[in-house]
């Protein structure tokens, strides 16, 4: 349970980190809150050869909420995030997640872009990225790039990240400010990852729905995106929907698997039910009958 | 495979060491400076017991390095109770509540109680007990650390 040795170094800028990674061709691993990684290390699954601790960098860290979006900096610590009054008013679903995300005690180093860059398919963070359409600002010693989070996830801890890039920025988009947040999980025990789960947020005009973001967490290879629900949503009238059909929908884009935690079919049916709560609740539909 | 100089202040006493990358907060506490109070039991961020007090925050000293806690404040286990063993408000809650019987999972406790509730005022009860799902505990039933952490909470901590 001890690591293989590295080197560790924590630079004070983004240039040098970019430039370690440049340099270690793939032999580097960056550690942000290392919350995941740490274990990892520790069982040695992963043994790089240069831990780069992006700790010490300033222009990492900081929430910056602007009209049209909100930018957070992909060093904030998750307790940061989760007390800070902006987006508590502004992003709900993602405090709402944050509060599922580990525990207390790992929240205080754990970091949003650690956990967005690394990928985890049933981790919260990464699907509130999806569902709410973030904008993920990759950099780089070659120059910077900005990826749909919706096109970031490629397979279970896959990304399209390179190796010599780093997660710098998760930009939200702007949601109304009276959209309805969405978040539910099942897990088994708090602090545990989520056996199925669902997030997002739905914008509404008058009774109308205008605008869905939603995905699931747990219930694929990479966090999906509840495309066709989102459709189905869009320009409908909330007090005309068919919860359970919208649920039946919903869950038909899912591909759960089996493991020890639970099977496909547990997966579905309580991500069906969860689907169909969710929606009601946020629509003002009351509980299931 | 580096070799890091490290200063940090441990239960208010300043301590300086050469550390090797990859020697974790854990080790560096119990092996170097002799803080054995610092639990090591899952070492992958799953139980708790290793739970310190770093800058403030209750954190998992397993998935630290001891060299990312270069120029930090740490309180262990060790650095709570007061002149003559005078026990701190928390040790004294867990122990009226009956909230610990073999003692391994208990320095972790400990740490997350006294850095939520540090400053002596209410605080969510909900909030602190929460907290507490980052301890796992196999002799309690948790009802005792429930009581200590919901006493603590609304600040009827003597």
């Amino acid at each position: 349970m001890k690591p293989a040795p590295f080197d560790y170094v924590r630079p004070k800028t983004l240039a040098e980190a970019l430039a370690l990674l440049a340099d270690a061709g793939g032999g580097a691993t960056v550690i942000a809150g290392g919350q995941t990684l740490m274990p990892l290390l520790n069982l040695r699954m992963s043994q790089p050869f240069i831990l780069v601790d992006l700790a010490n960098i300033a222009e990492l860290h900081g929430i910056r909420a602007e009209a049209g979006a909100i930018s957070i900096a992909a060093m904030t610590r998750q307790n940061a995030a989760l007390a800070d009054p902006v987006l508590q008013q502004r992003l709900p679903a993602l405090v709402s997640a944050l509060r599922h995300v580990g525990h207390h005690q790992t929240r205080n180093r754990g970091t949003l872009g650690g956990s967005i860059a690394f990928g985890e398919p049933a981790a919260e963070l990464p699907a509130v990225a999806v569902a709410l359409d973030a904008r993920l600002h990759l950099q780089s010693v070659a120059g910077k790039r900005t990826i749909a989070a919706r096109d970031f996830y490629i397979g279970p801890y896959a990304t399209v990240a390179q190796p010599d890039e780093i997660l710098t920025t998760i930009e939200f988009p702007g949601w109304a400010g009276d959209h309805l947040p969405v978040f539910g999980e099942i897990a088994r025990r708090p602090g545990d990852y989520a056996l199925t789960g669902l997030v997002g947020a739905i914008e509404r005009d008058g009774p109308r729905i205008t605008r869905a973001g939603l995905a699931w967490l747990g219930m694929g290879p990479t966090p999906l995106r509840a495309t066709g629900l989102e459709q189905r949503l869009s320009g409908v009238g909330a007090d005309a929907i068919d919860f359970a059909a919208l649920a039946d929908l919903a869950i038909s884009e899912t591909s759960p698997f089996d493991d020890k935690a639970a099977s496909a079919e547990y997966r579905r049916t309580a991500g069906r039910k969860l689907a169909e709560r969710l929606l009601r609740e946020a629509l003002g539909q009351g509980a299931i009958p | 495979m580096s070799e890091h100089r490290v200063h940090m202040t441990i239960n208010g006493r300043r301590c300086e060491a050469v550390v090797e990358g990859r020697v974790s907060l854990t080790d560096f506490l119990r092996e170097e400076v002799g803080y054995t109070g610092v639990h090591a039991g899952c070492e992958h961020g799953a139980c708790g017991s290793c739970t310190v007090i770093v800058d403030g925050l209750a954190v998992r000293s397993c998935l630290m390095l001891a060299a990312q806690a270069d120029g930090a404040t740490i309180t262990t286990v060790e650095g709570l109770a007061g002149p003559g063993g005078r026990l701190h408000r928390v040790q004294q809650m867990l122990m009226d509540e009956h909230g610990l019987q073999c003692g391994f999972c208990t320095p972790g406790v400990l740490m997350t109680l006294a850095a939520l509730t540090s400053q002596g005022e209410p605080i969510d009860p909900q909030e602190v007990e929460a907290a507490m799902s980052g301890h796992l505990c196999r002799c309690t039933g948790y009802q005792g650390i429930r009581r200590a952490a919901r006493r603590l909470a609304a600040g009827t901590a003597s």
